[in-house]
């Protein structure tokens, strides 16, 4: 076990911990500031995926592929927003967990019907294949690389437009307390649907990311979305830079613990009782995490109400 | 109104007359397969080439009127149950067929051998089913679950490979893919990991591959893990650099989606498109004329399985309630397979070859599997001998 | 329908049940039977679930993981030789109640949305524990060699299944007409719908809501059970969060908050999946703004349209 070898699983871990906090950094803002439970956020997810596909397809340009899908999913999640979600703003979770958990369905078999059940083809482009050598003797996939600085900008840009704009302002003031921002005058409506665009583009620019290296399919979203959501209560509902400690954080241990659980607990128990353990535990081992930080924080280690 | 009514009395008559003039019982097959959710692809490719053989044999099985009744069994054993109970009482069928999984199999081919109707299993192969739970009504177009991996164990020791990675999931299926590999392979496996159900993202597991530098990797990973890992492993440089061997992982479903990741790659298989013999030749040809895509083995087994009932309901001239003569004609695996001629052993799963295959890009510049030679012949599962039927 | 129309339909609905066996018998059609008793199965676990969520506002997505125990528990003693069932259901209800105080004493410490999280994370935790139990067959399930027995009473005789699991879906109504009217139910009640003023009278729902979530959890574990003896067959996937989502859908179908409603969610749910499915393999695209559709317009649920004793709907 060299060092080299965890540096690169640590990027490993870094680069899906990126992937999550893409997904979280939506979800998040939209329970945080219209305090709604999207499940079909993996869906819009899904959309990004199967639109950057097809584009590219007909286009032939990567670059092209990624403005016309980012632009077209944020579309979607606003007509989405408009025509079925505002209903439910007024209700409650469970309302909406199930409402947006029949979306799923929809999208699902929506998806099915226009491109049928078989898995898309889609690759890395040319450019981006191949790697790059961070160390002598440590080579990392560009293509991931590039992974994690776009995640990491869209991170900052994050962070600059919620501290330093004032549509970040509102979004703060939105999650702290929504009755008096509307009070104070602001087209709540609009504030809203901005929003939720931006949630669903960005659903949309991890599934236009993941596209290449998972498998493009109907219900590629759920299983994402079940670690999004450990994510964001890991982090703290509503809070951005608790989904990014989050995120990073749980993709650190998922990948970390894959990769030595077994190796590590083959020293303290049996090797055959490790070889049993370890896969067994590395599945569950996000599961425990968001656990054990509700035990002692139920609301998650950055809750932006305090 | 008068006139009205004496009309629907006779058409009713006429009707009923019609009917009951053809007197020939209709055969009735049940068939399960997963139709919804990602694994409807799956389904969908059996239930083509259900329709194919049917088109085949002039929409008449064994010279009778036929009527097949899909089931969606939703990849879940309770509903798949449900189907089989659904399928036995309701509609009465004379035949079950189908089922993808393993899990579903072992809950319906109990109660529908239970019945003494016949179970025609087009996929799944667990050994429970071939060894001491067989039954004489139970017959299979697949293969055991085993014997896949079972011919790539033994052609990669017949090549004489070592230091071996294996990988598969953290399941049944998965485990017992690796078994059955270890039964033949007798080379040194260097790490044997198993990943969680459904992951996703490999980078992890690929990184302790490189970092181990093994001659040989070895995997089996269905659907859409499959397309992930192996999309990912060729995108990390390693399909030029340390070869990829798998079962079950590239077929004909998969492959469409990774394309040329997956080129070198080898499996070993009971069938490809290209195997060449007459009834496959046909199949494949008329399969893509009217589909418009390349069968896969569930496919040709499906294909087969309509076939086989075809031959045995064939052979009791349409007698349906002559089960002892069809048990015989089955077990003659009297019909033209699409794997070409073929025995059964004494639980009623197929004696057959096993082909090595590799994932070419043939002149048109499309993606296919094909057969590069024979590993075993005629080779028999390993649990034949705890079945108790002897015949 | 007199002066209340609820009891009228939930006697009226127990009658039909109980009718079933002999009608189909009469149809020659028996396999409407064992589709009706896998409906009062799910009704059971359903009706385990309105409790804590239509009575207790708690939104348990790992309800399906009692399911999944009840069921292991009939089937890993059955493995082991012991097949009567006066020791396995007993054991099932135990166990489950046993992993919902586990579960309980983490979740009920948080709310809302967390609790949804965290109660789906306990399921799925279980799920991965169940694939890799191998000797119990990992994810392949195992069988149940033969249903549980109860000397007089022959389980392989389909009416005489049927007929215990209705008898046993009547007893849980009345137990369940009895708790939610109980001292605790109060509470619970009382919690969901105001918590603060709940505190200020002296109340700590915590305990109540515990204990509540204990009773759920074994009365879906004696489901489990019935359930793994109705498809004589068990799988890890009875605990899957899906399979959450689907009691709970046919607990909103039906009538949240109230005790037939789920029994109604049941039926309906799983004879329109049937049907639909039968129709097209599609037809998730059908039920899933049916869904939508229900949640948004039809809270209530179906048992909810009908008036209750005060006239109100609802």
């Amino acid at each position: 076990m060299s060092v080299l070898l965890v540096l690169e699983q640590g990027l490993n871990g870094l680069q899906f911990g990126v992937m999550l906090f893409l997904m979280a950094a939506g979800l998040t803002l939209v329970f945080g500031i219209m305090n709604l439970v999207n499940l079909a956020h993996g869906s819009l997810y899904m959309i990004g995926a199967y639109l950057a596909a097809t584009f590219f397809g007909w286009t032939g340009s990567f670059l092209l592929a990624v403005a016309l899908s980012l632009l077209a999913t944020l579309v979607v999640g606003i007509v989405v927003e408009l025509t079925a979600l505002r209903t439910l703003y007024e209700r409650d979770h469970l309302d909406q967990v199930l409402a947006t958990f029949g979306l799923i369905l929809f999208f699902n078999e929506l998806i099915a019907i226009l491109w049928g059940r078989a898995a898309l083809y889609t690759g890395v482009p040319p450019a981006l294949a191949g790697y790059i050598e961070l160390l002598p003797r440590l080579r990392y996939p560009t293509y991931r690389a590039a992974v994690i600085l776009v995640g990491l900008a869209v991170a900052l840009l994050l962070y600059v437009v919620v501290a330093r704009t004032r549509l970040g302002m509102l979004i703060r003031a939105g999650a702290s307390n929504r009755t008096m921002v509307g009070a104070l005058g602001v087209n709540i409506r609009l504030l809203y649907t901005v929003v939720f665009g931006a949630g669903a583009a960005l659903a949309g620019l991890a599934g236009l990311m993941a596209g290449p290296i998972y498998a493009v399919q109907p219900g590629m979203g759920e299983q994402i979305l079940i670690q999004v959501f450990v994510v964001i209560v890991i982090g703290g509902i509503g809070s951005i830079h608790g989904a990014l400690v989050g995120a990073i954080l749980v993709g650190m241990v998922d990948t970390l613990g894959r990769a030595f659980l077994r190796p590590v607990l083959s020293t303290v128990i049996t090797p055959t009782a490790a070889d049993a353990a370890g896969p067994a535990l590395a599945s569950i081992l996000i599961y425990v995490l968001m656990a054990a930080v509700l035990f002692f924080r139920p609301q998650g280690l950055f809750p932006p109400r305090g | 109104m008068r006139t009205m009514r004496r009309a629907l009395v006779a058409g009713l008559l006429a009707v009923l007359v019609a009917s009951g003039a053809a007197s020939a019982e209709t055969v009735k097959i049940g068939f399960i397969t997963s139709l919804s959710g990602p694994a409807g692809v799956i389904g969908k490719h059996m239930q083509d080439s259900v329709e194919l053989a049917l088109d085949h044999l002039g929409r008449k099985v064994g010279g009778l009127d036929v009527e097949v009744i899909y089931g969606d069994d939703q990849r879940k054993s309770d509903v798949g149950k449900q189907l089989a109970d659904e399928m036995l009482k309701k509609h009465r069928v004379h035949f079950v067929s189908g089922i993808i999984w393993s899990n579903v199999m072992l809950a319906v081919a109990p109660v529908v051998t239970r019945e003494r109707v016949f179970m025609i299993g087009t996929n799944a192969g667990p050994h429970e089913l071939a060894g001491d739970q067989c039954s004489e009504y139970f017959f299979t177009t697949s293969w055991q679950n085993d014997q896949t991996p079972e011919a790539m164990g033994k052609y990669m020791s017949d090549q004489n490979l070592t230091d071996v990675y294996a990988l598969a999931p953290n399941y049944a299926a998965g485990k017992d893919m690796i078994q059955g590999y270890k039964r033949y392979f007798k080379g040194r496996i260097v790490n044997e990991v198993y990943t969680k159900l459904g992951q996703q993202d490999y980078s992890a597991e690929i990184t302790q591959i490189r970092a181990a530098n093994p001659k040989a990797v070895f995997v089996f990973y269905p659907g859409d893990m499959g397309i992930q890992f192996v999309k990912q492993y060729a995108q990390a440089g390693l399909r030029e650099q340390i070869p990829l061997y798998s079962v079950y992982t590239v077929d004909e479903v998969t492959l469409p989606a990774v394309k040329e990741a997956a080129l070198g790659n080898f499996e070993t298989r009971y069938w490809s498109p290209d195997l060449n013999n007459e009834a496959n030749r046909r199949y494949v040809s008329d399969f893509r004329k009217k589909f418009g895509y390349t069968p896969s083995f569930y496919g040709a087994q499906s294909y087969d399985g309509i076939m086989l009932i075809d031959s045995a309901v064939r052979a009791v001239k349409g007698d349906l309630s002559n089960k002892a003569g069809m048990i015989a004609t089955m077990r003659k695996a009297d019909y033209k397979s699409t794997r070409g001629p073929y025995r059964y052993n004494v639980n009623h799963f197929p004696i057959e070859n096993f082909y090595l295959l590799q994932t070419v890009r043939s002149a048109d510049g499309e993606f296919a599997m094909q057969i590069q030679k024979t590993v075993f012949e005629n080779h028999k599962d390993a649990y034949y001998q705890k079945c108790p039927m002897k015949w | 329908m007199g002066r209340r129309p609820r009891a009228v339909v939930v006697v009226a609905g127990l009658l039909l049940l109980a009718l079933v066996p002999p009608v189909a018998a009469a149809l020659a059609q028996p396999f409407y039977v064992d589709l009706f008793r896998r409906m009062m199965i799910f009704a059971i676990a359903a009706l385990s679930l309105d409790l804590i969520l239509g009575y207790g506002g708690m939104v348990s997505f790992g309800h399906a993981a009692y399911l999944g125990i009840g069921a292991y528990a009939v089937g890993i003693l059955g493995f082991h030789g012991i097949e009567s069932g006066l020791i396995q259901w007993p054991v099932a209800i135990l166990a489950s109640a046993l992993t919902a105080l586990v579960i309980g004493a983490i979740s009920i410490r948080t709310s809302g949305v967390y609790f949804i999280m965290i109660t789906l994370a306990f399921a799925q935790m279980l799920y991965y524990l169940g694939i890799s139990l191998e000797t119990y067959g990992g994810d392949n399930g195992m069988p149940l060699r033969t249903r549980s027995q109860f000397g007089p009473i022959d389980l392989r005789n389909p009416y005489a299944f049927y007929y215990l699991v209705l008898a046993l879906l009547v007893l849980f109504l009345l137990l369940g007409a009895r708790f939610v009217n109980a001292r605790f139910g109060m509470v619970i009640r009382a919690a969901k719908s105001n918590e603060p003023r709940a505190r200020a009278i002296g109340f700590s729902p915590y305990g109540y809501r515990l204990t509540a979530f204990v009773i759920a959890g074994g009365m879906c574990g004696l489901a489990g059970a019935l359930l793994a003896n109705q498809t004589e067959y068990l799988t890890p996937d009875f605990m899957h969060w899906t399979r959450s989502g689907e009691i709970m859908f046919m607990v909103i179908l039906g009538g949240i908050g109230t005790l037939f409603g789920p029994v109604i969610g049941a039926v309906v749910l799983l004879l329109l999946e049937d049907v639909l499915s039968a129709f097209t393999a599609h037809w998730q695209i059908i039920l899933g703004p049916f869904l939508v559709l229900v949640v948004l317009f039809a809270k209530r649920g179906l048992f909810g349209l009908v008036p209750d004793a005060g006239g109100r709907r609802g």
